[in-house]
């Protein structure tokens, strides 16, 4: 870029939790006026890294400069003060506090929160408890009370993860109007096409360091896979996607066979008549905008809610689940997009992978170590985990975390899994391990069904996909013609034009 | 992929104390015993680090090691059980109240209605879902009032000699007999907390009762199981305390009521459950007897004592909060 005075200089960042080195010695410079994508696999460090940027935790080495002068960022209240503001993937608001007693909460001012987020065409009630605002509303507020504080730096750490596309189109719009004004914008993500399109230039950590800083455009998505995964590991993995992608196309045969779970009139909540079949051996895709009864429609097939009306069917038995157990006990098992549903944070590996085994009275008495360490060692192996911080899951990378809450259901059995956007927040290479363990389920004979707010996921994954509009099935496309375009007319209850497997 | 990043092993007691609590805790056992030794020389009472005094920190500590045990499980499912002492006290009035009938139907009867107090504690807690604290302060305060009437009508009152030797007596001069009781239900519960389903069950509704559900854990099950346990192994220890003590009142196991929870703080079990275990409680309970024998002898009130017990259980709750903090 140009030859003045970096806006952001960090040099040489180390940091350790206790034997794991998640930084080992990372650089990162931001110019002023440029949208900078901070890029990594799953424990490559970038988390640590933005933690320590934003002051959330100290780092054990290190120096940094802004705008040419040294700084210490010891503190959140440090960081804001030197001109950064974060937007964290969580929202941090108090659910039982209004949207404007939580600004007045962080010392923002509510009137200013309105103009930025009327600046992004949104309207929102700040008498509205924060706990009633949907999720990605809630991020936006977020992003305006930000933008609010003029930042010189602003830093977005995957907020583009659960938004819809016309409220990621937002979030890119203000990433422009920043650069525009010589604002910088640090942006955290694992979509590699948003880094291409909107990002002037990427940093790319592996194994705790920085191992390049690109400009995205001109080198495209697999150049950033290769520096991300190291040059083997990024060879292996696109090889073993092409080859599970030859053999998505093949439908399953359609006659004769017991449909792995079968969805009939069901109606709960945003649900509204919903029918559908599963067949073992097909990975059924539910692509759907925010709040279109998708939620509901899982709740229910996991057994965490009672429908209304409608029924299920699970390997032709009618399921009438009243706890997840029962969905369970059918072989319908859950894979949740939040993993902090999924998992007991404060256990190990092995606990976590082996914890549905003793969910009945009847298997309350003594272990079998052997029997279990061995299911538990299959799966891990099948998901490649990195088992380095195995002995509590909430020390391991979003995407190892994710592998094991899947990996429990692998150490259990199943036969239909319910897989609601499985791969948020997870990095590229993750994310291919996973669409091809999820072929290589199926293949085996598993149902699945797979709701994802990416759509590139689609095509990539799923042999047949439905779209979910006002709570109703309005198209169904086959996997192939899942693209991108086709996918969001139907989401928008366009179907006409979409209509596609007989 | 390279080998594992590497890093020098920094050696620091929080290192040490978030790695291995019982080292730290049978250090600080130690130290204590140690230390009450030398204020005991000091005022010419004679050595404590005897055989003698070892042993009767475990016979003492085996009524609090059994409270605190109940505890301990239901801490670990992030609840708390306030009717351990009152439950104990209904055991050991129980003992005595049907002691006239062989020692055996006694302690049956103590130990069937310390369940049925446990088992209301469950109902209360896991199915009604009524907070821990209000469910087993409400029931505590019940069975009081239950037991204060019966103490009012007139019955007759024995302690089987059999239960005052398991309370009180010793084999080969230094073994207690309560540690007949105490030792095979203290490797019953490490080890089945450990190697059973029902105890990887309760970590896990202690540490995340949602994701329990959602993996299939009918969570009430296992609240009611724990808080059934707690209450049997209450008027187990009520028994052996009646055994002790010769004679029933209606305040026999109350001082034992912050000690079975500060035993459970102290052996690094976390208050809000998923986390810790039954080895450091019973060392949690060694260390709060020593120091009961500390301040014996150094003559303090009950005053004293109870502030010094709450100092201990604050100064360790907030050590480890910072040993164990997300980093």
């Amino acid at each position: 870029m140009t030859d003045s005075v970096p806006l952001l200089e960090a040099r040489d960042i180390a940091k350790s939790y206790g034997a794991v080195q998640a930084l080992r010695s990372a650089d990162l410079v931001v110019e002023p006026g440029e949208v900078h994508a901070l890029l990594g696999a799953n424990g490559a460090g970038k988390s640590t890294l933005v933690k320590v940027l934003t002051g959330v935790i100290s780092p054990d080495r290190g120096t940094f400069a802004i705008n040419g002068n040294p700084v210490r960022i010891g503190s959140p209240a440090q960081a804001a003060r030197n001109g950064l503001a974060p937007v964290f993937q969580d929202p941090a608001l108090v659910p039982d506090l209004t949207i404007a007693q939580n600004m007045r909460l962080t010392g923002a001012s509510p009137a200013a929160v309105e103009r930025e987020l009327r600046a992004l065409d949104l309207a929102v009630d700040f008498s509205e408890q924060a706990r009633d605002v949907p999720l990605p509303m809630l991020r936006m507020i977020d992003l305006a009370r930000a933008l609010a504080r003029d930042p010189q730096l602003l830093l977005l750490d995957e907020i583009t993860a659960a938004l819809p596309s016309d409220l990621a189109e937002r979030v890119f719009t203000v990433m422009r109007a920043s650069r525009e004004r010589g604002r910088s914008v640090l942006f955290i993500t694992h979509r590699l096409k948003e880094v291409i399109a909107s990002c002037d230039r990427a940093t790319i950590l592996r194994d705790g360091g920085a191992v390049a800083t690109i400009v995205p455009e001109e080198g495209g998505e697999e150049t950033i896979v290769e520096y991300m995964l190291g040059p083997e590991a990024a060879q292996a993995v696109v090889a073993a996607v092409d080859k599970d992608a030859g053999d998505v196309r093949a439908t399953p045969a359609a006659t004769g066979v017991t449909p792995a779970l079968e969805v009939i009139d069901l109606s709960m909540g945003r649900v509204r008549g919903v029918s559908f079949s599963l067949r073992p051996g097909e990975i059924l895709g539910v692509a759907a905008l925010e709040g279109q009864g998708q939620d509901d429609l899982f709740a229910v097939l996991s057994g965490q809610q009672s429908p209304a009306s409608g029924e299920v069917r699970a390997g032709g038995k009618m399921l009438k689940a009243r706890h997840p157990y029962d969905a369970i006990r059918a072989g319908v098992v859950l894979v949740p997009a939040d993993r902090l549903q999924a998992l007991l944070p404060q256990r190990s590996v092995r606990e976590n992978i082996a914890a549905p085994r003793y969910n009945s009275v009847r298997r309350w008495g003594p272990i079998n170590v052997r029997d279990e360490g061995r299911r538990v060692r299959e799966a891990e192996e099948a998901l490649q985990i990195d088992t380095r911080a195995a002995r509590q899951v909430r020390r391991l990378s979003g995407g190892n975390q994710q592998k094991v809450t899947i990996a429990r259901w692998l150490a259990n059995g199943f036969a239909t899994m319910l897989c609601f956007d499985p791969t948020r927040g997870i990095d590229v290479g993750t994310k291919r391990q996973i669409y091809a363990l999820l072929r290589r389920l199926a293949d085996d004979g598993a149902a699945i069904l797979f709701f994802s707010s990416e759509l590139a996921e689609f095509p990539l994954v799923c042999d047949r996909v439905l779209a979910l509009f006002g709570g109703e099935v309005t198209a169904e496309l086959a996997g192939a013609a899942a693209d991108e375009a086709s996918l969001l007319r139907a989401m928008h209850g366009l179907a006409a034009e979409a209509e596609a497997v007989a | 992929m390279s080998a594992a990043p590497q890093t020098r092993e920094r050696p620091s007691l929080r290192r040490l104390a978030g790695d291995s609590p019982a080292a730290v805790l049978t250090l600080v056992f130690i130290g204590i015993f140690i230390g009450t030794d030398i204020v005991n020389r000091a005022q010419g009472g004679g050595a404590f680090l005897t055989l003698k005094q070892i042993s009767t920190t475990f016979l003492f500590a085996a009524v609090l090691g059994l409270m605190a045990a109940g505890q301990t499980l239901v801490m670990l499912t992030g609840g708390v059980d306030l009717s351990v002492a009152t439950t104990a006290t209904a055991g050991a009035f129980a003992v005595s109240r049907f002691g006239t009938e062989g020692s055996a139907k006694a302690i049956l009867i103590a130990l069937v209605i310390g369940l049925a107090i446990g088992l209301v504690n469950g109902i209360g807690v896991a199915l009604f879902r009524v907070n821990a604290l209000i469910m087993t302060l409400g029931i505590s305060t019940i069975t009081l009032g239950l037991l204060t009437v019966q103490a009012q009508k007139q019955f007759t009152s024995l302690v089987p000699n059999f239960v005052v030797t398991l309370g009180s007596g010793r084999v080969l001069t230094y073994i207690p007999y309560d540690l007949f009781v105490w030792v095979p239900i203290a490797a019953l519960i490490i080890l089945g907390l450990r190697y059973s389903g029902i105890g990887r069950m309760i970590y896990a509704v202690g540490d995340n009762p949602v994701a329990s559900r959602l993996a299939g854990v009918r969570t009430w099950q296992v609240l009611l199981f724990v808080y059934a346990i707690c209450g049997l192994l209450s008027a187990a220890a009520g028994i052996l305390l009646v055994g002790f003590n010769n004679a029933a009142d209606l305040g026999i196991a109350a001082p034992f009521l912050l000690p079975s929870v500060a035993a459970v703080v102290i052996g690094g079990t976390s208050i809000f459950g998923g986390l810790g275990g039954y080895a450091g409680t019973i060392l949690g309970a060694l260390i709060l007897t020593v120091l009961d024998s500390l301040l014996t002898i150094l003559n303090a009130s009950q005053a004293v004592r109870q502030i010094i017990y709450g100092l201990i259980v604050l100064a360790l709750a907030a050590i480890y909060a910072r040993a164990t903090a997300a980093e």
